[in-house]
């Protein structure tokens, strides 16, 4: 309920006794009233700063965190206040919203930041006031463009994005939407440009008299018609290719629907058309009138070179987004045709041999004037048409010049969006290159740690206290948690370096199925199967014998769902840079080797687990079934066994 | 053509004038405040306690920070409160959230000819406009005032013209403009003849000496009589 009508309410209830005498039932009962303790100051503490309000201002909006019995959860009994542990500038917002009843939008902060406060006390971005709405709007549909661009970028780029099993038609049509993918692309790209020239300068020269060797000085012809056979012949080439292209890109196109109705596939089909009606037509004179005009569609191909040239794009979507405003300069330059045209006519009709013979005649005088043109082949010869024709002139320079900064404007902003896209894009791949750095350098600190010796069970005591003083108490749990994972597999990390080279040197096993789960990336340690752990592999393999399917499975989810939390929509926290080298470990293991059916913790980790393994808060939530090996009735490898709920 | 787009700027720049001097107008109102009496004294006048007023001060004050509401707010504000009786939303009005439905359009409802009675019959003075102290008075009569204060009140609220008697014209204007704030959707069907009914039922109980007219004396016998109203009375007192 909004804050006036609160305050509103009484009166109007109470205005009710103006019924009273009319109504001819007796009115309901009143409802109860719970007893008002009177008003009282709340104190709400955001990261330290204190804002104190009344308790009714809160309680007028009962649908969102402080107005309902939420804010329980944030009371903090000591001090006697409500504590939020949130942005205290943007709080300041939020907070007048329940004073005021409006919703204003900060300048300065960032909208995506707004709004994850808004969405955190319960307040629907609808609500934002009418003098912030525009530029609420404007920014947040700013922010989702530039973000799809991301995503898209991403998508359609050229990293090893593909599955493996991609079918012929993706590869296809990958490679024709990126033509920088593969050098075939490429070459194709270059060849269809090249023809595209060769058909339009073929076009051009076909019509360029020649001179005949024989001197025949009756007529000269045009170069299309001394050497028709070679013209011809040239055309037929071009067209080919360009009818295998565009069937081919028919053929890849994920959605033909869409690819038909698309502008490129029709400007294709045009530009092809009328050879093949060419073909068809019989030549006779009647219809070779038709068959020369529809050669003049040939031309069309020449908007074939905007699969290759992204300014010729830009224009053309510049064109279609600036659509009202080309409506409008042509309509008003219509207006103003008919106008002038109409006054010059009948400012010029008394006089003899005069061009202007017509209004239609005389809006060829209007346009060639207002544009400034000035052919001169129809010139005013009357006083009042030179007037007239005068101020056509001046009128003409202002219409013409009032849609075109719009325009303009418009062709600029999407040429710079594209630019940044474009840049946004490049460093895009220098960002990731940075944070793949980043992540390596983490593994890097285990796998240092390791080669410290600080996982050793049986090192002495002194050494391993000084490796492990320089590592923070986080640290060491999670380098124990992948040792305890490494161990489990069987697998160590390792770096890609290493990797790399071990996976030109082994083939994959078939075990690709596992491997869907885990990430995209291509994986299979199949080096890493190397027997790092022979002794282990026969006491395993005995147990191996026995496991059932369902429990290899459960161990196969769980690391599966620790892989997956790097996917998980967590915030950008070190977690999630954390989780990244556990799903370059694949569980690409031989059935008959390596198979986890228990995770155990040698040590159970002495501080509170929460703290110590931050990559369980993403996402998926935790990996919370117990794993089960006591119906195998095997002997178990390590004395104890943890809950892996812990984590 | 340069000459005609001329004229008609020149034209349009005329005719926004006036408009602007009107918003400026506007504005130099809003910027006169009143103060209410002080609250000792109010407390003294009215049957509120100290934080009571305290509490509808504060609301008051932060619908109407110039201290006064004039009619047209009144209106706004008490057609909220009637979905099938809203007017269409105004600038900055948070009506949208409370209507459960979409308003109706405004021409099959309005709650405005009651809030226009209601608007008088706070304004005691004649104004124009309700101050804080008439607006906590007539609360103070409506919620903690005898019984026959209130109905006094009531009796205030009925006669349009304040010439001290109800007629059955007054009284049929009133009862038209409660039942539309009905709106058009009711159950049963509103029939066309429904207030004048209620009218008559009205002045046959109320009207002792049939003339035609109810005076208070008249006005207040009967309600007395009636259980019904009596017990009616009592609904409000918890309002605050």
């Amino acid at each position: 309920m909004a804050a006036g009508l609160a305050t509103w309410l009484p009166f109007a209830r109470a205005a009710a006794v103006g019924w009273l005498p009319l109504a001819q039932q007796p009115l309901p009962p009143a409802p109860g009233v719970k007893a008002s303790r009177g008003d009282e100051v709340l104190v709400v503490n955001v990261s330290g700063r204190r804002f104190e309000t009344w308790k009714n201002t809160l309680d007028r909006y009962p649908d969102t965190l402080l107005g309902s019995s939420e804010k329980e959860f944030f009371y903090d009994a000591d001090s006697g206040e409500y504590f939020f542990d949130r942005d205290p500038d943007m709080f300041r917002h939020v907070l007048n919203f329940y004073r005021t009843g409006r919703l204003h939008c900060p300048r300065q902060e960032c909208i995506q930041a707004f709004d994850e406060e808004l969405a955190f006390y319960g307040l629907v971005p609808e609500l934002v006031g009418d003098c912030c709405l525009e530029e609420y709007r404007d920014r947040k549909k700013e922010n989702a463009e530039r973000l799809a661009e991301d995503e898209e970028a991403e998508q359609t780029g050229d990293g090893p994005a593909l599955p493996a099993g991609s079918s012929l038609r993706q590869r296809l049509w990958r490679a024709f939407e990126n033509p920088h993918t593969s050098t075939a692309a490429l070459v194709f790209y270059y060849v269809t440009g090249f023809f595209i020239a060769v058909s339009v300068i073929a076009n051009v020269v076909e019509t360029i008299p020649c001179r005949g060797s024989a001197r025949r000085s009756s007529r000269e012809q045009p170069c299309g018609e001394r050497f028709p056979q070679a013209f011809f012949c040239m055309d037929t080439a071009c067209v080919l290719i360009f009818t295998g292209e565009y069937l081919l890109r028919l053929f890849a196109a994920p959605s033909r629907c869409r690819f038909l109705r698309s502008v490129m596939s029709l400007i294709d089909v045009v530009a092809i058309l009328p050879y093949y009606i060419g073909l068809l037509v019989p030549k006779n004179d009647d219809v070779s009138g038709a068959f020369v005009t529809l050669r003049v569609f040939r031309v069309f191909r020449i908007f074939k070179f905007s699969r290759h040239s992204q300014g010729l794009r830009i224009l053309g979507y510049t064109l279609k987004s600036c659509a009202s405003e080309l409506g409008f300069l042509l309509f008003s330059l219509t207006m103003a045709i008919i106008i002038f045209a109409t006054v010059m006519f009948y400012a010029e009709k008394g006089t003899n041999k005069t061009n202007f013979t017509s209004i239609p005649a005389a809006f060829w005088y209007t346009i060639v004037t207002m544009t400034t043109l000035g052919y001169g082949d129809m010139v005013p010869s009357t006083i009042a048409g030179k007037i007239f024709g005068s101020i056509c002139s001046l009128s003409g320079v202002l219409v013409i010049a009032l849609p075109v900064p719009v325009i303009v404007s418009n062709f600029s902003r999407i040429y710079h969006q594209n630019q940044r896209a474009d840049k946004r894009r490049a460093q895009q791949k220098v960002r990731l290159a940075r944070i793949r750095l980043a992540k390596s350098g983490t593994t890097n600190a285990f796998l240092q740690y390791k080669q410290n010796g600080g996982l050793e069970d049986s090192g002495s005591g002194e050494e391993q206290a000084l490796c492990v003083r320089n590592h923070s108490a986080f640290e060491q749990q999670h380098h124990h948690l992948l040792h305890c994972l490494e161990k489990t597999t069987c697998h160590e990390f390792t770096d890609e370096l290493t990797f790399s080279e071990a996976l030109g040197a082994v083939s994959l096993g078939g075990r690709t199925s596992r491997s869907t789960s885990v990430s995209s990336q291509p994986t299979g340690p199949g080096s890493l199967l190397s027997s790092c752990c022979p002794r282990r592999a026969k006491r395993r393999a005995i147990r191996l014998a026995n496991s059932t399917a369902s429990v290899s499975r459960g161990s196969m989810q769980e690391l599966d769902m620790l892989a997956g939390l790097h996917r998980s929509p967590a915030p950008q926290s070190r977690s999630s840079l954390n989780a990244k080298p556990h799903d370059s470990l694949d569980l690409n293991c031989d059935s008959r080797d390596f198979v986890a059916a228990i995770i155990s913790i040698p040590t159970p980790p002495a501080n509170t687990p929460d703290e110590s393994q931050p990559s369980s808060r993403g996402g998926g939530g935790r990996a919370s079934s117990t794993l089960r090996n006591s119906s195998l009735g095997t002997p178990c490898l390590f004395p104890e066994t943890v809950k892996i709920s812990s984590l | 053509m340069g000459a005609v787009m001329g004229t008609f700027s020149s034209l349009q720049t005329k005719q926004r004038r006036p408009s602007k001097d009107k918003i400026e107008d506007e504005l130099e109102m809003t910027m006169v405040c009143h103060r209410p009496e002080g609250l000792e004294q109010l407390e003294a006048q009215t049957n509120f306690t100290k934080r009571e007023l305290q509490v509808l001060y504060r609301g008051f004050k932060n619908e109407c920070p110039s201290g006064v509401v004039n009619e047209d707010t009144f209106k706004q504000i008490y057609a909220q409160f009637f979905p099938h009786g809203a007017l269409p939303c105004l600038e900055g009005s948070p009506c949208v959230e409370f209507l459960p439905s979409p308003p109706l359009p405004f021409c099959l409802v309005d709650a405005s000819t009651y809030a226009h009675y209601l608007f008088n019959a706070f304004d005691t003075t004649q104004t124009g406009s309700v101050k804080f102290e008439d607006f906590v008075t007539a609360l103070s009569i409506l919620l903690r005032g005898t019984v026959h204060e209130k109905l006094r009140w009531t009796f205030n609220l009925y006669d349009i013209n304040k010439d001290g008697y109800i007629n059955k014209e007054e009284m049929m204007d009133i009862v038209k403009a409660i039942y539309d704030m009905m709106g058009k959707y009711t159950y049963p069907v509103l029939k066309e003849d429904t207030p004048r009914q209620h009218v008559d039922v009205f002045f046959q109980k109320m009207d002792k000496n049939k003339d035609g007219i109810v005076t208070l004396d008249e006005f207040l016998e009967s309600c007395q009589e009636d259980d019904n109203i009596m017990r009616s009375l009592q609904l409000f007192q918890n309002v605050m």
